[in-house]
């Protein structure tokens, strides 16, 4: 596949990892955090780890928007498929969700109209489709996806469509690094950027970090070479002293990012706080839909009866999405919280953090049959 | 006790109880084997084994509930005659009778019903295969997705039937075909994914296939079809509990543009994606040319290629070193794959 | 959060397109995008193209592996 494939290519992971290797060696450990959860799929889906050197700690960040939608979202999507009349469309990620006492996967076990869908536009299909049914869309994602949702709710309002609903769990990225930095629990000296949320803002909203934080910054694409390549640019920042954003993902990340898109988001939606599943409510980092668009906001439409939001008392998905602590250091990995029953959205999410070191652990053969 | 903890977490029977991956497992594990316990049930071979009269046979049953009843490359009724034949196939057996029960819903469409029949009848003569017998329920509307369909089939062994005990460190793993077809086909068909393709179902029975390979070549120690839970959850259960594991190359695994394009779309991992005509055969390593040639002989064999080896350095797991050169575990599937747009 | 992959555009009306991506085809809006001919490459996100991809750019980072490969 073209375009993909070449970015597989293990002649230059391997010249990628052996430079990495030649430029670290006798340095004290690097602490790199990449904060898009397809990153962390890439990572552990390529057994990434393996090719690069033990002083580099590579950690997950808070970047899996399903993970970091917080137990009260999730239970309002929940009691959004208890309603009469109503087919719930969803992108896949949230189906297997744990709120506090079920999951969408539950709910449709139980009887609710629950769809997955590719695409708004699917749900907007379904909603011309079901005239005498309300459509709820489950709006999650950050900036890649939400003008896609935004576009959706464009096309409703065009379409004179009175039955097309979107509840906005949508987060913005720019406030969480910031938060991230500030906090200062976790010492990170290079950021890998989420190369697809970044084609759309445009690599400039990340300046602060480099220039207020003196931390390293790449903006990176998805495939083993850009990973391993960006890696590579961010030890060689970190090592100089200098950093700065770069930018790796130059086939399609550019300084300006989409005007268009960025537009229709504006347009269609406003930052407001949000709250972060363990991090707590972040300034200025969610998105809700603006007063015009009232119409087509689900939370201003519908009255719900949502239970008490509660999460498990052991539960350290909060921790393991700032970097604080790794999927191995929480009790109720492997034990009670697996893929199969998770207990908190890291497990569940299919790019959350345990779940990818879960499934995909990078396995050295070698050391295993030392021991 | 485990039993306990799942009995207690899982009230409801979900969909990710019938996708053939740990769920599935462990309710199979959990629920059924203490239930019915007897030593052929608790192999969990494709097919019981088991001897009647001085010759061995092999028994076997397959549901099937695919949603849409019609897909690129085949439809219900044949993949209810294959399901089953290759089951028996892989256990070293000639299959011969078919039993087919339906459940038929309310109102479905007579020429529909006619046209799934005729299909398990080219199917059963291609195979050599007779439906000798068979059960026909009608349910209520809404009670089920037009036709549910189980075959059981009978097939004898004559030579040793192959056994997963006879599989030795340093085996070559051989697969003979491309991955991940019938459930690409079949999801093309699902409205809301919105993708279109050329690929068509692998549904296909593989006695005629099997059979050219038992005698022709010698070294086969083990064969089992991945189907539901895709190539990852069958080579697992082949390690699961054995001192052994697999390592796999990832370069060398047949998946066709076509697959490889639907799964990088949908976010999907071609190893665990169902199949319904492909094999694994475990394969003696300085037998595994001779397999493969014998193989690529038959069309249904042009594509096959030796993916990997037993290794005692990976105890039961199996184990993949990716395309960029990294390694990685291959766990079973766990739950249904769902799209993602993250 | 971003599963977003290179399709080749093979149809175009007005602002929706048909991306290719080994044979398979699906819809894509192009709303967010200017000037996407017959034969470009654009990335696809939840059913939109996001951005086109930019082979002049693709080559560079390419070549400038291979150099890195010797």
């Amino acid at each position: 596949m073209k375009y993909i494939d070449e970015f597989r290519n293990r002649k230059f992971c391997e010249a990628l990892s052996k430079k990495i290797r030649e430029e670290v060696y006798g340095e004290k450990r690097m602490t790199l955090m990449e904060v898009c959860g397809t990153h962390t799929m890439a990572i552990a889906r390529y057994g990434l780890k393996n090719l690069l050197p033990e002083n580099i700690r590579l950690l997950s960040g808070p970047g899996c928007p399903v993970c970091v939608t917080p137990n009260p979202d999730i239970d309002k999507a929940i009691g959004f498929c208890r309603l009469k009349n109503i087919i719930i469309t969803t992108f896949g990620d949230m189906m297997r969700v744990p709120g506090s006492s079920s999951s969408l996967q539950r709910e449709k076990a139980d009887g609710a109209d629950v769809r997955i869908v590719y695409s708004p536009n699917d749900a907007i299909k379904i909603a011309i489709a079901n005239p005498e049914k309300r459509v709820i869309f489950l709006g999650v994602g950050f900036e890649t996806t939400a003008p896609t949702v935004a576009a959706s709710i464009k096309d409703a309002r065009e379409e004179g469509l009175k039955n097309y609903f979107v509840i906005s769990m949508h987060k913005v990225m720019p406030p969480a690094l910031k938060a991230l930095v500030k906090g200062e629990e976790v010492k990170v000296d290079g950021f890998l950027l989420p190369g697809h949320v970044t084609t759309i803002t445009g690599t400039e909203v990340y300046n602060f970090i480099p220039r207020n934080y003196g931390i390293a910054c790449v903006v990176a694409g998805f495939e083993p070479v850009d990973i391993l390549q960006a890696a590579l640019m961010l030890v060689r920042q970190i090592k100089n002293k200098k950093p700065l954003v770069e930018n790796q993902y130059t086939r399609t990340v550019t300084k300006e990012g989409n005007p268009y898109a960025k537009k229709l988001l504006n347009d269609i939606f406003k930052q407001t706080d949000a709250e972060w599943r363990g991090i707590g409510i972040i300034p200025k980092s969610g998105l809700c839909i603006r007063e015009e668009f009232a119409d087509f906001d689900a939370e201003k439409t519908f009255e719900l009866k949502i239970e008490e939001s509660k999460e498990h008392p052991d539960c350290i998905c909060g921790e393991i999405l700032k970097g604080v602590k790794e999927p191995i250091d929480c009790p109720l990995f492997d034990t009670i919280c697996t893929p199969e029953n998770p207990v908190g959205a890291c497990m569940v999410s299919s790019e959350g953090t345990c779940s990818a070191y879960y499934k995909y652990r990078s396995y050295d053969i070698d050391e295993d049959n030392r021991g | 006790m485990l039993n306990d903890k799942f009995n207690r977490e899982h009230k409801h029977i979900s969909l990710a109880h019938g996708s053939g991956g740990k769920l599935m497992h462990n309710l199979i594990k959990n629920l059924f084997l203490p239930s019915f316990g007897n030593p052929l049930l608790s192999k969990l071979d494709d097919a019981a084994v088991f001897e009647v009269g001085g010759k061995k046979l092999a028994f076997s049953t397959d549901t099937y509930v695919v949603n849409p009843l019609f897909f690129p490359g085949g439809n219900i009724g044949k993949l209810a005659v294959c399901g089953t034949v290759n089951d028996l196939a892989v256990m070293g057996a000639k299959p011969l009778w078919l039993s087919c029960g339906m459940v038929i819903e309310e109102g479905f469409d007579y020429d529909i019903l006619s046209k799934i029949i005729t299909s398990m009848k080219k199917t059963a003569l291609q195979a050599g295969v007779e439906i000798v017998t068979g059960d026909t329920k009608v349910v209520e509307k809404g009670k089920c997705d037009g036709v549910f369909i189980n075959t059981s089939g009978v097939g004898i062994i004559s030579g040793d039937p192959l056994d997963i005990e006879n599989i030795q460190e340093g085996d070559a793993v051989i697969v003979n075909g491309s991955l991940g077809e019938h459930g690409i086909a079949v999801l093309s068909c699902r409205t809301g994914l919105g993708f279109t393709t050329r690929i068509e179902s692998d549904c296909a029975p593989l006695n005629d296939f099997i059979d050219e390979i038992l005698s022709n070549s010698d070294g086969v120690r083990f064969m089992r079809d991945p189907t539901r839970g895709g190539l990852a959850t069958t080579l697992n259960e082949i390690v699961e509990a054995r001192d052994y594991g697999i390592l796999l190359n990832e370069k060398d695994i047949p998946v066709s543009d076509g697959v490889k394009g639907a799964c990088e779309l949908l976010g999907f991992d071609p190893l665990y994606i169902a199949n319904e005509g492909k094999v694994v055969v475990v394969v003696e390593k300085e037998k595994a040319n001779n397999v493969l040639e014998v193989m690529h002989k038959h069309k249904l064999g042009i594509n096959s290629a030796v993916i990997g080896y037993i290794s005692v350095k990976c105890k039961r797991k199996v184990c993949m070193k990716t395309v960029s050169g990294g390694t990685r575990i291959i766990d079973m599937l766990v739950g249904e794959q769902l799209p993602r747009i993250c | 959060m971003c599963l977003g992959i290179p399709v080749k555009v093979v149809e175009i009306k007005g602002k929706q397109g048909i991306g290719d991506i080994g044979g398979v085809r699906r819809e894509v809006d192009l709303r967010f995008l200017e000037d996407v001919k017959v034969g470009d490459y654009v990335i696809l996100h939840a059913g939109f193209a996001i951005q086109k991809l930019n082979e002049e750019e693709a080559k560079e980072t390419l070549s400038f592996l291979e150099k890195m490969n010797m």
